[in-house]
């Protein structure tokens, strides 16, 4: 099984006040549709994840729903505007039950 | 009729190389008799601009495509680039049977280049670049377009070692690249990390999977007090035209908005005084692409081996040029770069026509030390020719005939496929093919020799895509190479028709091709990792076995009659038109 | 700056095919599969463009804006991952915002890809991610705003092709 979770962020460190900042993002997931069969002629599971919240400073900041269509390892880019310092939390959720989250720090001035 | 070199010569009156005309005399045929190569000085930047040189170290037969086809689809029927032979000399009011007309057009080839000889040749380029860099000292940029690393024996021998060699004597200043790439990214980083001098500049590739620049997108540099950037643009199209496999963690693209943003930049945070754009986009992407992107004041185009005319062309306020391939040509710009505007512009495309130029001896001699590990083996010869070979064309060009012949004999195949690439120079009727020319039209990493058994349906969708990537009316789409060649392959082409519509009638050696039927066809240059003997071994095999070649019959498709007049045309009557 | 702290970790030891029978056909399932609450199901499962954009937006025919820009590459170098970005050029205040951008890729095997939903506080409706496409195909993204304002980007071609054959 290929490796799996693992999420990462990338985000400036320091922002100024009202400045938008981009936020990129990776996790490790077979993104998997269900309907492609494996060597033994057997269909493979959709496994993918289905959900990921973003808040900052535990308050809801954006969220998207995905489909099997997004591709492996997912990648996602967002916006954000730079209000206060704080933290950032992302948390994906896939099929199979699987959780994972992750954070980053932002000191606005 | 088989007819050896010497045979040969005999009839065409020929004694060898004295048979040439003396530098004096084309430089006379050339008009008033002073030195063409003499440029007066203006303005405060001199560009000098190479490009696709193809590694080509020493010089070549080249010829200008007698099909180039734009449709009215793309409205580009009778446009530059896609005005070729007679049309193209007379919309420019160039005449026949002179240097210009020799470099510009594919018109009585074989009789000019008798008459004028090879072109280019790193040593003959590298005495104008020196002669120009004394002329305005420390004005001049040389600027080189990419594809210099691939296209010959030593270069892929010497994983392209041999090109940076030359690249820095020539002190080339700015480089960007396509199928450098094919020597692998780990290649290309050592390369560009620890031996080649020239800065490599690419807006357009990134990292996957964090999409983060590889390299530096722009460089600016002060020349006469003015700021000059330059942005790089590599081949946008890198993974998809050739394996991926070469270059898995960077992706690449056209990235128009991202190149806005990186003009803004250089004028804005950086206040350039004038921006280029290096790019190994193509001529009709690159025209696109300035139709798009505001503030672009010159591109240096590559990668389509299309010699847009005399002048540069003009779309918008960007000028554009693309300056043909395996060093037939030295692009040179004089300009009057003023506070934050360029005032004015001189332009020149100098043919390197290499017995009007001698030799630089610093660069003959890092060249023949350079080949001479290797000129026996390259020096081979293989087999005499009876027509003019020749790669670059819309369709099977002669060189491609042959080759696409010796794969299916040597294959046992009913058919061939080999790729519509351009580079690859020509050989005259009469000359032998050595080991050193099948390598000029071989030389790539990824040479296997392949045979596959294709339904009739994956024969005609392998063809249809392709053509789509020649004819599709959006420049985005268009990728740079020619029409796949075939062997035994017969079709009817309708440029003007939209993909899985273009053709009709295919048949595979004479019989209407079904699509359920299987077709066992021998290529070579696959997208995926594969097995299989190198295609030059295959070719040299076949060459040695024949003693003479004429590339005849052709398998040349019919064009449909809406392309009857195309100026993109230069002899309708090899396409039934 | 980068944090890659790993909080929770369920489900690779789990998974494990479980094949249904069903109407005859084999339906694969994960062990303790079970769709993440409040993902729309619906709309993600429909396998026709009408059916999608009905079962997630409600309608069928959005007027397109210029305000919705769609990027992506015209070839894609690899159909398994085709970058995409779309960013709409819309205020993003209290009261008036973007909450949420729908992208479809016309004739995928369920067409519609994502749903993104913003607040104000991204500051700008605007995302990247990227897209599996078997052959070639349109992909179109819709916005609409906390006020049921819908628009859409111009549909965008990208092709999906053998490759090679390049200059």
């Amino acid at each position: 099984m290929a490796a799996i979770g693992n999420p990462m962020i990338r985000m400036a460190s320091h922002a100024k006040k009202g400045q938008i900042v981009e936020v990129r993002s990776l996790i490790m997931n077979p993104m998997t549709t269900g309907l492609s069969k494996n060597k033994a002629g057997k269909l493979i599971p959709a496994h993918f994840i289905q959900t990921v919240t973003v808040t900052f400073n535990k308050k809801p900041l954006c969220n998207v729903d995905w489909s099997t269509a997004i591709s492996a390892n997912p990648y996602m880019a967002f916006k954000m505007r730079a209000v206060e310092s704080g933290t950032l939390e992302m948390t994906w959720k896939d099929n199979t039950n699987g959780v994972w989250s992750s954070k980053a720090a932002i000191t606005v001035a | 009729m088989n007819l050896s070199r010497r045979d040969f010569m005999a009839m065409m009156g020929i004694a060898g190389a004295t048979g040439f005309l003396s530098p004096s005399a084309i430089a006379s045929s050339w008009g008033s008799g002073k030195d063409p190569y003499e440029i007066p000085e203006y303005g405060n930047v001199t560009l000098l601009h190479i490009t696709d040189t193809h590694a080509q170290l020493l010089p070549v037969w080249w010829r200008e495509p007698g099909t180039n086809i734009g449709t009215r689809e793309q409205k580009e029927w009778g446009v530059t680039p896609h005005m070729v032979g007679d049309k193209k000399l007379e919309y420019y009011g160039i005449k026949a049977g002179t240097p210009e007309g020799y470099a510009l057009s594919c018109m009585d080839f074989d009789t000019l280049a008798h008459k004028y000889g090879k072109i280019g040749g790193y040593a003959h380029i590298a005495t104008l670049v020196k002669r120009y860099r004394e002329q305005v000292g420390k004005k001049a940029i040389l600027l080189d377009g990419g594809d210099a690393w691939q296209g010959s024996a030593t270069s892929l021998w010497t994983k392209a070692e041999d090109m940076v060699g030359a690249q820095n004597l020539l002190k080339e200043d700015y480089f960007v690249g396509h199928w450098e790439f094919t020597y692998g990214a780990d290649r290309v980083e050592y390369l560009l990390k620890h031996k080649l001098k020239a800065k490599f500049l690419s807006q357009n590739v990134f990292t996957i999977p964090w999409d983060e620049p590889v390299f530096d997108p722009y460089d600016i540099r002060e020349v006469s007090g003015r700021k000059v950037a330059v942005i790089g643009q590599s081949f946008p199209f890198t993974p998809i035209a050739n394996p991926a496999y070469f270059v898995p963690k960077w992706s690449f693209g056209i990235h128009p908005g991202h190149m806005q943003k990186m003009v803004d930049e250089c004028r804005q945070k950086h206040k350039a005084d004038i921006v280029l754009v290096l790019s190994h986009n193509g001529a009709d992407v690159d025209k696109k692409m300035a139709s798009q992107v505001n503030g672009i004041d010159i591109i240096l185009g590559g990668h389509t081996h299309e010699i847009m005319g005399p002048r540069p062309v003009k779309i918008n306020n960007t000028l554009i040029i693309n300056t043909s391939t395996n060093g037939k040509f030295l692009a040179r710009f004089d300009l009057d770069v003023g506070k934050g505007k360029l005032n004015g512009w001189r332009f020149n495309y100098l043919p390197i026509i290499s017995n009007m130029i001698p030799e630089d001896q610093e660069m003959a001699d890092y060249i023949n030390k350079v080949r001479a590990p290797y000129a026996k083996k390259l020096a081979e010869p293989l087999a005499v020719t009876e027509s003019l070979l020749y790669r670059r064309d819309n369709f099977n060009g002669t060189f491609d005939q042959i080759l696409c012949d010796a794969l299916r004999e040597e294959m046992d195949c009913e058919a061939a496929f080999s790729p519509g690439f351009r580079w690859g120079y020509c050989k005259l009727p009469g000359e032998t093919i050595t080991m050193e020319d099948v390598m000029g039209q071989t030389a790539i990493t990824y040479p296997q020799v392949t045979v596959t058994e294709y339904t009739g349906a994956e024969l005609k969708n392998v063809m249809e895509q392709v053509a789509d990537n020649l004819f599709n009316p959006n420049p985005y789409y268009i990728q740079g190479g020619d029409m796949i060649r075939v062997g035994n392959i017969q079709y009817t082409m309708n440029p003007g028709e939209t993909i899985d519509k273009r053709i009709t009638d295919l048949r595979v050696g004479g019989k209407m091709v079904q699509a359920n039927k299987r077709y066992k066809v021998a290529g070579w240059g696959a997208m995926q990792k594969v097995e299989g003997t190198p295609v030059w071994d295959i070719f040299a095999k076949w060459l040695r076995s024949k003693k003479t070649v004429s590339a005849n019959p052709r398998d040349l498709p019919v064009l449909t009659k809406n392309m009857a007049g195309n100026p993109g045309i230069a002899f309708p009557k090899e396409y039934d038109l | 700056m980068e944090q890659m702290k790993r909080r929770k970790f369920l489900g690779v030891s789990a998974v494990g095919m479980a094949a249904v029978a069903g109407s005859g056909v084999l339906v694969p399932a994960i062990a303790n599969a079970a769709n993440v609450a409040g993902w729309p199901a619906a709309a993600f499962d429909a396998k026709k463009l009408d059916e999608a954009m009905k079962d997630s937006i409600d309608t069928t025919s959005v007027k397109t804006s210029a305000k919705v820009r769609l990027t992506a590459p015209t070839i894609a170098e690899n159909g398994a991952a085709v970058p995409v970005t779309v960013d709409v050029d819309h205020p993003m205040t209290a009261d008036d915002y973007i909450e949420s951008v729908y992208l479809y890729v016309d004739h995928n095997p369920t067409p519609l890809a994502s749903a993104f939903h913003f607040t104000p506080d991204s500051g700008h409706a605007y995302f990247q991610e990227r897209i599996k496409m078997a052959k070639t195909d349109m992909v179109r993204a819709v916005a609409r705003t906390n006020k049921g304002v819908m628009m859409s980007s111009k549909p965008q071609e990208i092709k999906v092709t053998i490759g090679g054959c390049g200059g």
